[in-house]
């Protein structure tokens, strides 16, 4: 395993009683892209905050290529960040913006006019060095203030939702640009999202966060396929959240019906969370179903077709390239490998 | 837009005490009266550039120069404790700033003069530790003091105003970005600030040029500042022509300093006054 570049070592931020962070313990391997997720107040924020230096963790100590960086200030730290709102110097232009670290590090003036040039070209705004920063659009602004991190050629970029005020085709954009940029310059990227769709699309390595802990750390495909508890289920993509019984390995019992899956190691009769996603329900005849049930409604979402079924006692949610009619008596069926099973939360 | 009847009273306002004493000013400053009547002409401006009262306007630009800059010097790294403060601290020390500018001007200026002098509060105090009493009063050193303690809080305010309008990310941008905590203040905070120093120092220099009420009680009268000028020739000489170009002159100086400082506040936000 490749040696981590930064540690949170129990890390705790407790703001006048109310704890943000709970006993974090991270590892951040070096030209990892990872993503911190999680809804507003998990504490995702004020774990960025501490690796920048913004803010003293309570307890726990911060790790930088193994030495204890807890006492070091902000300007000290090899790291530089996106803010979420740009933070850009309105009294600068854009290029005394992005030359402003090159500036206090009293390099010479061909070099910064040549560095500066150069993450220009990078965000595509070559040519834009005069403006004022009122005159650009959010994009742009948002471009800038990550020209104005990466000249300094830091060994960790931290982004704390910088896509935030962005419209979602150029956010889109963005998101590969990022992913394009932080393959391309070898630097670690610590990226904080609410968005999952966002996570799933840039990270190597996305941590899921909620209520100052750390609910699953994994790759995009281990967090979408295997979360592990009902919270990242339902916040990873839409899915449907059951409560199930295990009656033995390999045996679940969901709703009064018997089926096979592919989960073992619970204590027998144990509670179960099961999460089933909207895409791996199948809609097929009324004999053929495990479940059988209604059409409740039907919308077109562009791809497929969002259908509410109502079957066994709740509303189940379906993704289907093949619309049904509102009404239809219809049965569903899962293959077994999809029906994701965990324990109850709190249990992890 | 359609007129509405409630701008009206403020029109009447503005044309019985701004319009028509301002026309009568320019009236008063462009004639002279001789035993034929009255009669244009330039003598009261040129009257003006005599060395006697060239003099006069150099020292009251010379005193409120000095003043605006001491009401800078203390009254910045004041704005910029104040607005560092947590909340419950700062409330109470603004409203101890504006305290003093709820009491009467002449009063405050009155109190001083028992404070200085010779066997006012502070010879006395003195004069227990065994030092000869110095003479505070009536002297340049009193009416820029005057100046500084009567104007302070408008140097103050201001600047506290924007200091603390500050966004507090752009702080953190900077320290991000390797600027230690004074080049952070050189290069970030006291660029943002000068609209905040501009207001302050239009708003101190310009009653400290004109005022003639701290040079009188503070100066003993002997110093006479262009404010005191107009007032000796509306009320003692009697001079109402000369005394209109005067002031004349002074609005020409008012006008001139403002242009000059309003370009900050109307190219950056906050801090203008007008």
């Amino acid at each position: 395993m490749a040696a981590s570049l930064i540690s949170l070592v129990n890390l705790t931020k407790d703001y006048n009683g109310t704890e943000a962070i709970k006993d974090l313990n991270l590892q951040i391997k070096k030209n990892e892209f990872l993503t911190l997720l999680g809804p507003s107040g998990c504490g995702k924020t004020t774990t960025l905050r501490i690796i920048g230096g913004f803010e003293q963790p309570t307890t726990g100590e911060v790790f930088f290529d193994g030495i204890n960086i807890n006492q070091l200030p902000p300007y000290k730290r090899k790291v530089n960040t996106v803010f979420q709102k740009y933070a850009l110097f309105p009294h600068m232009n854009v290029y005394e913006n992005i030359a402003f670290g090159l500036k206090i590090k009293k390099l010479s003036n061909s070099l910064i006019n040549q560095k500066v040039a150069a993450m220009l070209e990078l965000v595509a705004l070559s040519g834009y060095e005069q403006r004022t920063i009122t005159s650009l659009s959010g994009g742009q602004q948002q471009r800038v203030a990550i020209a104005r991190a990466l000249v300094n050629e830091p060994e960790v970029l931290l982004l704390d939702e910088p896509l935030g005020a962005l419209d979602l085709q150029l956010r889109k954009e963005m998101q590969l640009e990022l992913k394009a940029m932080q393959q391309h310059l070898g630097i670690t990227f610590i990226f904080i999202t609410h968005d999952q769709e966002e996570a799933l699309t840039m990270s190597d390595t996305i941590v899921v966060m909620n209520r100052g802990l750390i609910q699953q750390v994994g790759t995009p495909e281990d967090i979408y396929n295997e979360p592990t508890n009902a919270f990242v289920a339902s916040f990873i993509g839409e899915s449907n959240l059951v409560e199930g019984r295990m009656l033995s390995d390999f045996q679940l019992e969901l709703l009064g019906k018997q089926l096979p899956c592919v989960d073992s190691g619970f204590i027998p009769d144990e509670l179960v969370d099961v999460v089933i996603r909207p895409e791996d329900l199948k809609i097929v005849e009324e004999n053929e179903g495990v479940f059988t049930g209604n059409i409740k409604s039907t919308t077109f979402k562009g791809v497929h077709y969002e259908m509410i079924v109502s079957a066994g006692a709740r509303d189940w949610m379906v993704h289907s390239t093949r619309a049904r009619s509102v009404g239809m008596k219809v049965g569903l069926r899962v293959e077994a490998s999809n029906i994701h099973i965990m324990r109850k939360a709190g249990v992890v | 837009m359609r007129k509405n009847w409630i701008v009206y009273p403020y029109f009447g306002w503005m044309i019985a005490f701004t319009l028509i004493p301002l026309s009568l000013l320019i009236f008063f400053s462009l004639t002279t009266q001789t035993n034929q009547g009255i009669s244009f002409s330039f003598d009261n401006f040129q009257r003006f550039f005599e060395p006697l009262y060239l003099q006069v306007l150099f020292r009251s630009l010379l005193w409120a120069g000095i003043s605006t800059l001491f009401c800078l010097v203390l009254g910045y790294p004041s704005a910029f404790i104040l607005a560092n403060l947590k909340l419950k601290y700062k409330n109470t020390l603004i409203l101890l700033l504006v305290l003093p500018m709820w009491i009467n001007f002449l009063l405050r200026t009155y109190a001083w003069l028992t404070l200085l002098e010779r066997r006012g509060l502070i010879n006395t105090l003195l004069g227990h530790f065994g030092i000869q009493p110095l003479s505070l009063l009536y002297n340049d050193f009193a009416v820029i003091l005057g100046m500084v303690y009567n104007f302070l809080p408008f140097m103050i305010l201001p600047i506290y105003t924007v200091l603390s309008k500050i966004n507090q990310n752009l702080l953190e941008a900077a320290g991000d970005l390797g600027a230690s905590p004074w080049q952070c203040f050189c290069k970030v905070i006291f660029p943002l600030s000068l609209p905040g120093v501009s207001s302050g120092v239009t708003m101190v220099f310009m009653p400290a040029v004109t005022t003639f009420v701290i040079s009188r009680l503070l100066g003993g009268g002997q110093y006479t500042l262009i404010g005191n000028l107009v007032e000796q020739q509306f009320l003692t000489v009697g001079d109402w022509n000369f005394g209109s170009a005067i002031s004349m002159v002074m609005i020409f100086i008012i006008l001139l300093g403002m242009s000059f400082t309003s370009r900050y506040e109307k190219t950056q936000e906050g801090g203008g006054l007008w």
